[in-house]
């Protein structure tokens, strides 16, 4: 596959029906992503950033325009095609981890890897692996209750990355950290994205994250207001 | 498989819910496997006793008997041929002659059938031997309830009443000389058992009878006019009958049971979907269809009757093993109930049984648990993932 573009927007725009009219969340968005960008969607709240990570992750559609991902147009995937696209490919992070409280830190990182049905030594081997990467093989057994929300971000960060996709999508993944929790994962993801070549593309609007992307692209009111690269 | 291994990982994550849920069902299996045994068992035993009893290995009777008809015993009777005789000194049948009569139990009239039976037969169960070798006139064995409804007992004297062939009203005295108990109110409510040669003369119907009960090891092929083969289909036809009714009554337990179990998983399930929308929205994003999160749940569901199988069976198996060993006393009273019921019932569990139980229970739960989690199918996975009530 060519290295320029993983995920290419064109002319997107998404409405939400509000009452007897409609919502325009995004407007005619054009935008490109290349293979290990480290990049962030920044603006207010309301600004269109987590509709226009949604669509890119493939859990909604856009109203007009293509977001095409690895050469697939999210807006013309069945349900079973966009999960299969999500379960390949991606990885996501949320601004509240979305960890599965009953399960321990060694089986959320693992859930990923159940649906993609691995062996049980190759997943072993890879979420030993990616615990590693964000140091908490201290915390195997240990259930999300029983951890810091800096934890629990490390694990969100561990179960994305344990498949190894092409792509992490995450949405204000420090809004409920403090400065040295949300510089540590930072830290995490970009050696990551420098020692895997993931693609993270982030939905943000805090200045920690913000220092740390290579490339900003600025939304006001679903419009794409800048878009520039350090 | 993935959807078994995930069920049984986030059911055992959830802990005191599961086990709950999983403490009734168990619980509840149990009592429908005993509550069936129970009824098994008492059916068995009361086919048994009757057999035993009552109808030994069938019945041959006058052509004009009808054990529902008073009127018809007037002309149910006839003389027993030589070859009937043959069998009955072979020890093959024993004839019984049936009359109406009447006794005066603390001076009131009481209504009875006197029952003349041979006091050396062995086809019955009856304690007829009691009625050989005594002083007494004319002895008598009754059983339990009919000693309890006329107030007699051993060694009382009642004056019965009876009219013999030609009509003519007669009296006297019997003694009775044995209450036997036995759980087949055909042979004790309101009847009066005495020696067959007694009765006979006593309605001048010599060498006649009014029935005989075949020995349950004996097959009679014979065809003797006047003469009606009863076999045991014709006989238990009303048995089974009222077992077929007692069934249906058992049946309503075992739905209520069911309802409760399944309330309980139902709402589990509802409570769980409305509260793990985040966890739904989530597998959807990690790449799960929603087929497959509804299969997830559905299967989750499912388990909870798995699982109460799989530990129901350890306290259920040695209980089950127990009661079948000691058996169910029955309350008092339930003797007057009209059918045969012992003392105390020992239940029977059959494979069948156990199987046909364990699996109305899952395919139930599986059902229950699907129909709540068909919502998971219209979530929209964006919302799902904030935990935004849908």
């Amino acid at each position: 596959m060519e290295n320029a573009h993983i995920v290419n927007v064109e002319s997107l725009v998404k409405h939400y029906p509000v009452g007897k009219g409609h919502f325009t969340a995004l407007s005619d968005i054009n935008l490109s992503f290349s293979t290990g960008e480290f990049a962030g969607v920044v603006g207010p709240s309301g600004s269109g950033k987590t509709t226009l990570l949604n669509i890119i992750g493939s859990l909604d559609g856009p109203t007009e325009g293509t977001a095409t991902v690895l050469g697939k147009s999210v807006g013309q995937l069945s349900h079973k095609q966009a999960a299969k696209l999500r379960k390949t490919h991606m990885g996501f992070i949320f601004q509240t981890y979305n960890l599965l409280p009953v399960y321990t830190v060694y089986e959320n990182v693992e859930f990923p890897l159940i649906l993609l049905k691995q062996a049980p030594s190759e997943r072993r081997k890879a979420v030993l692996d990616a615990l590693e990467w964000v140091g908490l093989m201290d915390k195997i057994k240990s259930k999300p209750a029983q951890l810091s929300g800096g934890e629990c971000q490390r694990v969100a960060i561990a179960r994305a990355m344990v498949k190894r996709p092409e792509l992490v999508l995450a949405d204000e993944p420090t809004a409920n950290l403090d400065a040295a929790n949300s510089h540590h994962i930072l830290k995490t993801m970009v050696k990551l994205n420098q020692e895997l070549k993931t693609t993270f593309i982030f939905a943000t609007h805090d200045d920690k994250v913000i220092k740390y992307l290579k490339r900003k692209i600025t939304l006001e009111d679903g419009k794409v207001v800048n878009d520039e690269t350090t | 498989m993935t959807a078994i291994k995930l069920a049984l990982r986030n059911l055992i994550g959830a802990g005191l819910r599961t086990w709950l849920n999983v403490f009734v069902l168990a619980l509840i299996l149990i009592l429908i496997i005993w509550h069936y045994g129970i009824i098994d068992g008492w059916n068995r035993m009361a086919i048994r006793d009757m057999i035993n009893w009552e109808i030994g290995g069938g019945q041959i009777w006058t052509a004009d008997y009808d054990p529902y008809d008073p009127f018809t015993l007037d002309d149910s009777h006839r003389v027993l041929s030589p070859s009937l005789n043959d069998e009955i000194e072979q020890g093959n049948m024993a004839p019984i002659l049936v009359t109406q009569a009447s006794i005066y139990p603390q001076g009131r009239i009481m209504s009875i059938l006197l029952k003349g039976i041979d006091p050396d037969q062995q086809v019955s169960e009856l304690p007829t031997d009691k009625l050989l070798g005594g002083d007494e006139d004319i002895p008598a064995i009754i059983g339990t309830g009919m000693a309890r409804d006329s107030k007699l007992n051993t060694g009382d004297n009642i004056t019965v009443r009876w009219r013999d062939v030609n009509g003519t009203f007669d009296a006297a005295e019997v003694t009775i000389v044995d209450v036997f108990k036995c759980d087949v109110p055909a042979v004790d409510n309101g009847q009066i058992w005495i020696p067959i040669e007694k009765l006979q003369e006593m309605t001048q119907m010599p060498g006649e009878a009014t029935l005989l009960i075949l020995d349950q090891d004996y097959t009679w092929t014979g065809d003797e006019n006047g003469w009606v083969l009863r076999d045991h289909d014709y006989l238990l036809q009303e048995m089974r009958e009222m077992i077929k009714v007692k069934k249906v009554g058992g049946s309503v337990f075992y739905i209520v049971l069911m309802l409760l179990a399944m309330l309980a998983v139902f709402d589990t399930q509802v409570l769980s979907i409305f509260r793990r929308q985040k966890e739904i929205g989530t597998y959807m994003a990690m790449g799960m269809t929603r087929g497959q999160v509804v299969r997830l749940f559905t299967v989750e569901g499912a388990m909870h009757s798995t699982l109460a199988a799989i530990l129901g069976a350890i306290p259920g198996i040695p209980f089950l093993i127990w009661m079948g060993k000691v058996g169910f006393a029955m309350p008092a009273g339930s003797d007057s109930l009209g059918m045969a019921i012992s003392e105390t019932i020992y239940p029977v569990y059959s494979i069948g049984l156990i199987i046909s139980v364990m699996l109305i229970v899952i395919v139930t739960t599986t059902i229950v648990s699907y129909l709540p989690s068909r919502k998971i199918s219209k979530m929209n996975p964006t919302e799902a993932i904030k935990g935004k009530l849908q």
